[in-house]
């Protein structure tokens, strides 16, 4: 895949849909895409996180641990992004990302994800929104458990 | 040292000093001559005097006129020989014999340098001891060798001449030297102001190379501190200072030059009037004065000679006087403790006490006092302290690094700082807190520690048996440097150190650095072939357990000669080889002629071209309104941001005039970009399935065409042959890591251990990165590194006795308790002693000395001490 392809599919992604091409072509560029065997993790929970993922092709599975083991809590596909928090609030990987077979990810640096983040208000936003969503999940899962 | 100069001289080259003044006076006999005969030819031969009857009798001999004139003449000849001879002799003898002194004057101060008293070192800069020996001392050489045959021969050939002329006429000779006692009066008054000068150059010279090493040192302040004017202008102002010393010492020659030449020019006045009269008086023949003419103008040759000569001993005698000076300290070593040789070192086995000892510093300050220490031979004891409490120096003193200023340490019967430092060099080790590292490989500098004394014959070969011959001549050292020098059984019986080095990189945890600078070494094929020959079993190896496991088979991209490596640069691509010397690097490949040969061969350049123009656009597309010194430059873009603009403007031209329009330098321009894509990284989708064939096609007519010079310039890969330009690992690996397989380079390294281990390859690796060279004072260590490598050379030698001074304090708590574990393991037996101010690096010794305020106050085991009012426990509670 070259890199005018992955910047296509970078496009298609709701966080970058409103950043100029060129920008994209340059995220790609300083980016590196690597490629996951089925049972690589990307991250483990507990790690400083140090860069986020795009997944560009395969699934990946992601995990808790909990005291009864390891359990699966999402299942991430082409166009995911994954792991920015981590790098947003400089906590440790709240979760482990897991490769469930062949898996190609653009790996992005904290650095490079700041600047993104500082030179286009539009990705700032989209985060939000992403951010945002995910919190209203939090709380619908949270007074589903308590009205049970 | 000899207080003057001449007495140097005369104490170490008396007799060939005597020896250049026989030779001198035998010469004379010829050089009178050669002035004598002058008259004859004239007088005699040529009958000016009229009085000459042919056939003379000469030698015994009749001669007729003519005859007589070329026997005379040719006589002159031989004469000319003879004396040139004899002046080409002393001249030669007198140049060895000063180069020899010279020698012996460089090598004497240097070995008071290696017996200075240790903290003398901190009075004196090295800015200012250094010149002294290589600048300063430099034209007393030259003196020493003039320094008594030169007044006697030209002080001699002044007498002679002048005795000639007083045969010839005793008024013309008084004529001669009548001015000689006025020059001789106000010269050297004259001359003292000079020599007071000189010296004070001397002292600003110094002052000046002192400034320049202190910047060099300070560097790093003088940046912070943005203190580059303040610097410039002190500079500025001890040149200033040596500049009017200089001026004035200029000015003051001259006068005494103007001085002396108006005195020789007026002398043939004399001669002119008062030898004028005389021959018209018919008192003096024309022939004599002709002849005293002639040799007055030989006498104004060595008489300026002789002046020359004076200022020089001036000069040699102050240099000498003020170098000896710094090097003549009260308190210093003395050789024989340095250098005596003992039949065997004892060993320091005994009881190592110390009776109250006490150490002042310059200031008279008291670093500690009233220590009283008893080691039993194995103990193994901690001083607990913290900086500044006087553990160093105690430390320091218990290894005789420093004299103490009362008290005494014994080691047995043997009062230790009287030892000769065979014993205590060799039997005792000592590593303070910041090791010095000499630049040399890891591997020499770890056997610094077992090199004392030759333990060999010295090479038997004509050059050395010369060399060192002179050597001796010179009172410098006769020992081969480049002969044998490890003690085999340093530390009593058991393996050679050699054997031992691996073990002690272990010791220190240093073999897994070594491990990786071995994987990055080279390797001598020639020199080593059955190590070449396994690293080759290893590639195998390797490529066999990538290619069964499906997890790892994409990790590396093999090189094969038809196949193109995406992993690789076009460059290597091309080359299929790893570039020797400048003319196929990276960056100059692009331009090298033969590569754009057979690129043209190829039909290739145009593709390249075009290539250089998109990798230009991208650049421009990607990088253009980045800021210049954004980082993304250094580790992604092709082209610099300076460079960025002018090939913003290249590419404008090339879109008006085309790729044949532009000029050769934006060819060259163009060209060397795509020299550096590498498919799978830049993913830029230019070098599709065609062009890499058409590389193909130009990698096999680059190698079938290379010119014969260069040959040298590559070393091709081949599947079957050890490649000595390229690193061990890409020997192993034989391939590219890929890019974009997650975690390659770790999992990479994992297999290439473990196939290394396999094969037992993994002790060959480690000493391989033993030949790493660390660089000016082992600047490309890391600190720890560092003090590893002097904890390593002190454990090589297994001494009786190990001084350990905070030397893992640049150390991680945990690996600082790791290491001290191990040396305890490894010194068994035999005594330690380590500084430290961790109280849990003190708790793993058996007793603890605990130190305040430059007193030992209490000692015991780290339990009894760790307790409810006792100063150490009070030091780990607060810890």
């Amino acid at each position: 895949m070259s890199l005018n392809e992955e910047v296509d599919l970078l496009r298609k992604i709701p966080l970058f849909a409103k950043i100029e091409p060129s920008k994209l072509k340059l995220l790609a560029f300083t980016s590196e895409r690597l490629t996951y065997q089925g049972g690589q993790r990307l991250f483990q929970q507990g790690d400083v996180g140090d860069a986020a993922y795009i997944i560009i092709d395969g699934t990946a599975s992601v995990r808790i641990r909990t005291d009864g083991g390891e359990i699966e809590v999402a299942e991430l596909g082409k166009g995911d992004v994954v792991g920015e928090i981590a790098i947003l609030c400089d906590v440790p990987r709240t979760a482990s990302v897991e490769a469930t077979g062949r898996l190609i990810a653009l790996r992005i640096t904290k650095e490079l994800f700041f600047r993104l983040v500082s030179e286009f208000p539009q990705i700032s936003i989209e985060i939000m929104r992403e951010l945002a969503a995910r919190l209203e999940r939090t709380n619908v899962q949270l007074r589903e458990a308590l009205n049970r | 040292m000899e207080s003057t100069i001449f007495r140097f001289i005369l104490r170490y080259s008396k007799r060939e000093q005597i020896l250049l003044l026989v030779m001198t006076v035998i010469s004379f006999p010829f050089l009178y001559y050669s002035l004598d005969l002058p008259k004859r030819i004239v007088n005699d031969a040529l009958g000016a005097k009229g009085s000459t009857e042919f056939p003379v009798t000469f030698l015994g001999i009749e001669f007729q006129q003519l005859e007589y004139l070329w026997t005379l003449s040719g006589l002159f000849l031989l004469l000319v020989f003879i004396n040139g001879g004899f002046k080409y002799w002393i001249n030669v003898y007198r140049g060895r014999l000063g180069e020899l002194m010279l020698r012996r004057l460089r090598y004497e101060l240097y070995s008071r340098i290696l017996r200075f008293p240790i903290p003398h070192f901190r009075r004196v800069s090295q800015g200012e001891i250094i010149p002294m020996v290589t600048q300063e001392v430099e034209p007393l050489g030259g003196f020493i060798g003039d320094a008594i045959s030169l007044p006697a021969f030209q002080g001699g050939t002044l007498i002679t001449i002048l005795f000639f002329m007083f045969v010839q006429d005793p008024i013309l000779g008084l004529a001669a030297v009548a001015l000689s006692p006025i020059q001789a009066y106000i010269v050297p008054k004259m001359q003292r102001k000079v020599n007071a000068l000189g010296k004070e150059r001397v002292r600003a010279v110094r002052v000046l190379s002192d400034r320049i090493g202190e910047s060099i040192s300070g560097v790093q302040e003088i940046h912070a501190n943005n203190l580059a004017r303040l610097m410039l202008a002190r500079f500025t102002n001890q040149l200033g200072r040596i500049y009017d010393i200089r001026f004035e010492i200029y000015r003051r020659k001259f006068i005494i030059k103007f001085v002396n030449n108006f005195i020789a020019q007026l002398t043939p006045f004399f001669f002119y009037a008062l030898g004028g009269y005389l021959v018209i008086m018919g008192d003096l023949t024309l022939g004599a004065l002709v002849a005293v003419l002639a040799a007055y103008k030989d006498l104004s040759a060595p008489w300026k000679e002789l002046l020359a000569y004076y200022q020089r001993k001036e000069d040699a005698r102050i240099k000498y006087e003020q170098v000896i000076e710094q090097f003549d300290l009260p308190d210093m070593m003395d050789a024989e403790t340095q250098l005596a040789e003992p039949e065997r070192p004892a060993p320091l086995d005994g009881e190592l006490r110390a009776s109250n000892l006490s150490l002042l510093d310059d200031d008279g300050e008291v670093q500690f006092e009233a220590v009283s220490l008893t080691l039993p031979p194995g103990s193994h004891m901690a001083l607990f302290g913290a900086g500044g409490g006087g553990v160093e120096a105690l430390a320091m003193t218990l290894a005789r690094l420093s004299y103490p200023s009362g008290g005494r340490v014994t080691v047995g019967e043997a009062d230790l700082h009287a030892l000769p430092e065979a014993v205590t060099g060799r039997r005792m080790g000592y590593v303070g807190p910041a090791t010095y590292v000499f630049s040399s490989t890891i591997r020499e500098n770890l056997l610094l520690g077992v090199m004392h004394r030759p333990t060999g014959p010295a090479a038997d070969d004509p050059d050395t048996r010369a060399a060192l011959e002179n050597a001796g001549k010179a009172g410098n050292s006769t020992d081969d440097p480049d002969g044998s020098w490890i003690e085999p059984d340093a530390g009593g019986d058991g393996p050679d150190p050699v054997v031992r080095l691996i073990e002690s990189l272990s010791l220190v945890e240093l073999d897994d650095d070594c491990y990786s600078l071995g994987l990055r070494g080279t390797l001598d094929p020639d020199a080593r072939p059955e190590v070449a020959e396994r690293i080759l079993a290893a590639r195998r190896s390797f490529a066999d357990r990538l290619a069964e496991d499906p997890q790892l088979v994409d990790l590396v991209e093999p090189f094969a000669a038809d196949a193109y490596n995406t992993n690789a640069t076009l460059a290597e691509n091309l080359l299929f080889g790893t570039p020797v010397g400048p003319a196929f690097q990276p960056d100059t490949i692009a331009a090298h002629p033969y590569v754009r040969r057979t690129l043209d061969q190829v039909g290739l350049t145009g593709d390249l071209l075009r290539m250089g123009r998109d990798v230009a656009a991208t650049m421009v597309e990607l990088f253009a309104d980045l800021p210049s010194d954004h980082e993304f430059f250094g580790q992604f873009s092709f082209i610099s941001p300076d460079d960025l603009p002018e090939f913003q403007a290249l590419l404008t031209r090339l879109e008006r005039v085309g790729a044949e329009g532009v000029s050769e330098e934006d060819r060259a321009r163009l060209l060397s970009l795509p020299f550096k894509l590498i498919p799978a990284r830049h993913r830029l989708g230019m070098l599709d399935d065609e062009i890499q064939a058409r590389i193909l096609e130009a990698r096999a007519a680059f190698a079938r065409d290379l010119p014969e010079d260069l040959q040298d310039s590559v070393a091709f890969f081949s599947a079957d042959a050890y490649n000595a330009a390229a690193s061990l690992q890409d020997n192993i690996l034989f391939g590219k890591i890929s890019y974009g397989q997650a975690d390659s380079v770790a999992r990479v390294g994992a297999v290439i251990g473990a196939v290394l281990d396999d094969l037992d390859l993994r002790a060959t690796v480690i000493e391989v990165g033993l030949d790493f060279e660390v660089g000016i004072a082992g600047a490309r260590l890391s600190a720890v590194q560092r003090q590893k490598i002097g904890i390593a050379r002190a454990l090589l030698r297994r001494p009786d006795v190990l001084i350990l001074n905070d030397a893992a304090a640049t150390f991680d708590a945990a690996s600082q308790r790791r290491l001290v574990a191990r040396t305890l393991e490894a010194m068994a037996g035999r005594t330690v002693i380590w500084t430290t101010h961790r109280p849990d690096v003190a708790c793993l010794f058996a007793s603890v000395a605990v130190m305040r305020g430059g007193r030992i106050v209490e000692t015991g085991s780290p339990d009894e001490l760790d307790r409810e009012g006792h100063v150490f426990h009070e030091a780990a509670a607060q810890n």
